[in-house]
């Protein structure tokens, strides 16, 4: 029973990661319908920030995370206006390969400029210690990573449903057309939606890096692509549904490599997501839109 | 078609003329004896291919600094038989085409001797064949892979093969830590880690030890404390985690999280868990080609000397090995006593001499036979433990 809750947490702990990345995913998605493909990549710079940060600005962990979520939103801005602004009018497909060259790109430049190799990420040891529930064993990095993914989307929660700025998000969203007549500034909402997801990224980074120890400059394929298909699970574009994919593929994962095996553990994950999107292909949040002819 | 039938004959040409050369010259040495400098074409030369950029570029740079060392010190001791070494080396970037285009030059255009390399398996594997066609004696330092050898008369390693350590550690468990219950955990995409895994198992189990837990995970895990959780279940005395040093890195930090209460052992990919990985590795073991302090004088020579010339870096296994196939190459020309390479083959596999990473002879596959070194992490760093037969 003990060994079964373990298992349960070490779930969560994956799943809070694949979440904070698949939020990212979702919120593009809903307001440009682009499937952001250098999102991965930006968990990869956060963590190599936080990595930086720690130990050249010699700046407490907390404040690197910080500062980590900072850069990576103005650069989440950045490739916004460089990369994909001018593609805004152009067939989705365009904007998709400009995605899938803005994530090389950025591996191949990190790959330049910090080497292939792989670095050791900075612990500070206050997080490698373990507190005791009974039986159960828990880390601190563990903690730390649940409660600050629960944070941040009460917080996003908050920003999209009680701001000025969510309701800008939610209006262009649903129709850009419309929200430009009504005065809503359509650039700036986008900006801040790539700003935003970014900086939660960047946050998976800094805590995936803690929790692997490892920093190298293609480590945001796979958990990139994991929180993708999380994105998808929940019903891409709708924000709960990103939250329940995260955690939900967390735990199919983890359980699968527990008790069926560590092999199989990817193909398992894959395989539920096709039937889940055979029965529901909007996701499980998603509702069927029937298009207007 | 004509084009071809051109360049075969100047290959053949080439070829013919190579040979004569090697004729008339290997007498006029013989007769005049180690007295003679190098006169215009007088140097013996051989090729070194390893990969100098690339994704595995210090493994291959290791290879060449410890060659160019053995090399400087058979020049400066007067060469082989009076004649310098001219050592003529290669990049091939990792990459197996690459090595191919790299010893087909060597052959037909600098008209090598033998042929020191290439550094990785995969590399070893495309040329072994091509080199046993050609008869050009070639020795990899470093290619760990079992399909190396065997079937090429031509084809010799300096290290150890993938079985041959897997097994040599289930060997130590078993005798020198006398532990009952282990637990293998492996990347089922890379044939090293496989190789080593399945060693293990056999030796380890027909010694009467139990695997409690045989676990597998994918080339690209990065998550292993479900997999670590159900091993806990088993207790087992020891984990062997046959992997390169940055996974291993990852297991271990997983292994203190979890709580696994077990002593980690492994193959000679672990070289360089040290550097970053310590303290989570505390109290584990693994196989290696040489211990840096080692007290044998031949050992100490060459971590001495290398260090000197290459300005304070630290030997690694893989320099150990570049430099020991180096010197079992140098000793087989200087005991032929001729640039015939059937006889400089049959010399290599005569070889019967200590060397840096232990005393080698050759088994009838071309494989060394020769003592494995076992290193202990102690304090955050490797320290010799033993060395098993």
């Amino acid at each position: 029973m003990n060994q079964f809750i373990e298992q349960i947490i070490y779930g969560i702990q994956l799943g809070s990661i694949y979440a904070l990345i698949a939020l990212g995913y979702t919120m593009v998605y809903g307001i440009v319908k682009l499937i952001n493909f250098a999102h991965g990549d930006i968990l990869m710079m956060g963590a190599y920030f936080g990595l930086l940060s720690v130990t050249l600005l010699d700046i407490p962990f907390g404040l690197a995370i910080v500062l980590s979520m900072a850069v990576c939103a103005v650069i989440g801005m950045l490739i916004d206006i460089i990369a994909y602004k001018p593609l805004r009018n152009a067939p989705r497909i365009s904007a998709l390969i400009t995605a899938i060259g803005v994530s090389l790109f950025l591996e191949n430049i990190y790959r330049v400029m910090f080497g292939a190799e792989t670095r050791k990420m900075v612990i500070p040891t206050s997080l490698t210690q373990t507190i005791a529930i009974g039986n159960i064993k828990i880390s601190y990095v563990t903690l730390l990573t649940v409660f600050l993914t629960i944070i941040c989307m009460v917080a996003l929660q908050l920003v999209v449903k009680k701001t000025k700025v969510g309701k800008a998000m939610r209006a262009v969203s649903e129709d850009q057309q419309a929200a430009r007549l009504m005065g809503v500034n359509v650039n700036l909402t986008i900006s801040m939606t790539f700003a935003l997801g970014s900086a939660l990224a960047a946050l998976g980074g800094v805590l995936y890096s803690v929790t692997y120890y490892q920093v190298e400059p293609y480590m945001g394929m796979m958990p990139g692509l994991k929180a993708f298909v999380a994105a998808v699970l929940g019903g891409i574009g709708i924000i709960p549904g990103a939250m329940f994919g995260g955690y939900a593929l967390g735990l199919i994962e983890n359980l699968a490599k527990a008790y069926v095996s560590s092999s199989w553990s990817n193909a398992i994950a894959f395989g539920i997501l096709i039937l889940i999107l055979l029965f529901k292909p909007a996701g499980l949040f998603g509702k069927n839109v029937r298009e207007k002819v | 078609m004509i084009l071809k039938r051109v360049s075969a004959i100047a290959i053949s040409m080439l070829m013919a003329v190579s040979m004569a050369g090697c004729g008339a010259k290997a007498p006029s040495n013989e007769g005049e004896g180690a007295s003679v400098a190098t006169n215009g074409e007088g140097t013996i030369k051989i090729g070194l291919i390893t990969p100098k950029t690339g994704s595995v570029a210090q493994y291959g740079i290791a290879v060449d600094n410890a060659t160019a060392l053995a090399v400087k010190e058979i020049n400066e001791a007067g060469g082989i038989n009076g004649r310098e070494i001219e050592l003529i080396s290669y990049d091939n970037k990792g990459d197996a085409t690459e090595s191919i285009n790299l010893f087909n030059r060597l052959v037909d255009n600098d008209e090598i001797v033998a042929l020191l390399g290439p550094v990785i398996s995969s590399n070893a594997l495309a040329i072994g064949p091509l080199a046993d066609e050609k008869g050009i004696p070639m020795i990899t330092p470093t290619g760990t892979s079992l399909d190396i050898t065997p079937g090429y008369d031509y084809v010799y390693r300096a290290c150890y093969t993938d079985p041959y350590q897997g097994s040599i550690m289930a060997k130590f468990a078993n005798e020198n830590l006398k532990v009952k219950t282990a637990s293998i955990l492996y990347n089922t995409g890379s044939d090293y880690s496989v190789g080593l895994a399945e060693a293990f198992k056999e030796t380890f189990e027909a010694a009467g030890g139990t695997i409690t837990n045989y676990e597998g995970y994918t080339a690209d895990d990065k998550e292993f404390k479900a997999v670590l959780t159900n091993i806990k279940a088993g207790s087992p005395e020891v984990l062997f985690i046959p992997d390169y040093y940055n996974t291993v890195g990852l297991i271990a930090g997983q292994v203190k999280e979890v709580g696994l209460d077990t002593i980690m052992l492994g193959g000679d990919g672990w070289d360089g868990v040290q550097e970053n990985y310590g303290e989570l590795v505390e109290g584990s073991y693994f196989v290696n080609h040489y211990a840096a302090d080692d007290t044998a004088e031949i050992v100490k020579n060459f971590v001495d000397n290398y260090t000197e010339m290459f300005e304070g870096t630290r030997p690694n296994a893989f320099a150990a090995l570049g430099y020991d196939a180096t010197k079992i190459l140098a000793a087989a020309i200087e005991k032929a006593g001729t640039e015939d390479k059937a006889a400089i083959k049959d010399a290599i596999a005569a070889t019967d001499m200590d060397c840096v990473t232990g005393h080698v002879t050759f088994d009838e596959n071309g494989d060394p036979q020769k003592s494995v070194t076992i290193l202990k992490m102690k304090d955050g760093v490797s320290v010799l433990e033993t060395k098993v037969q």
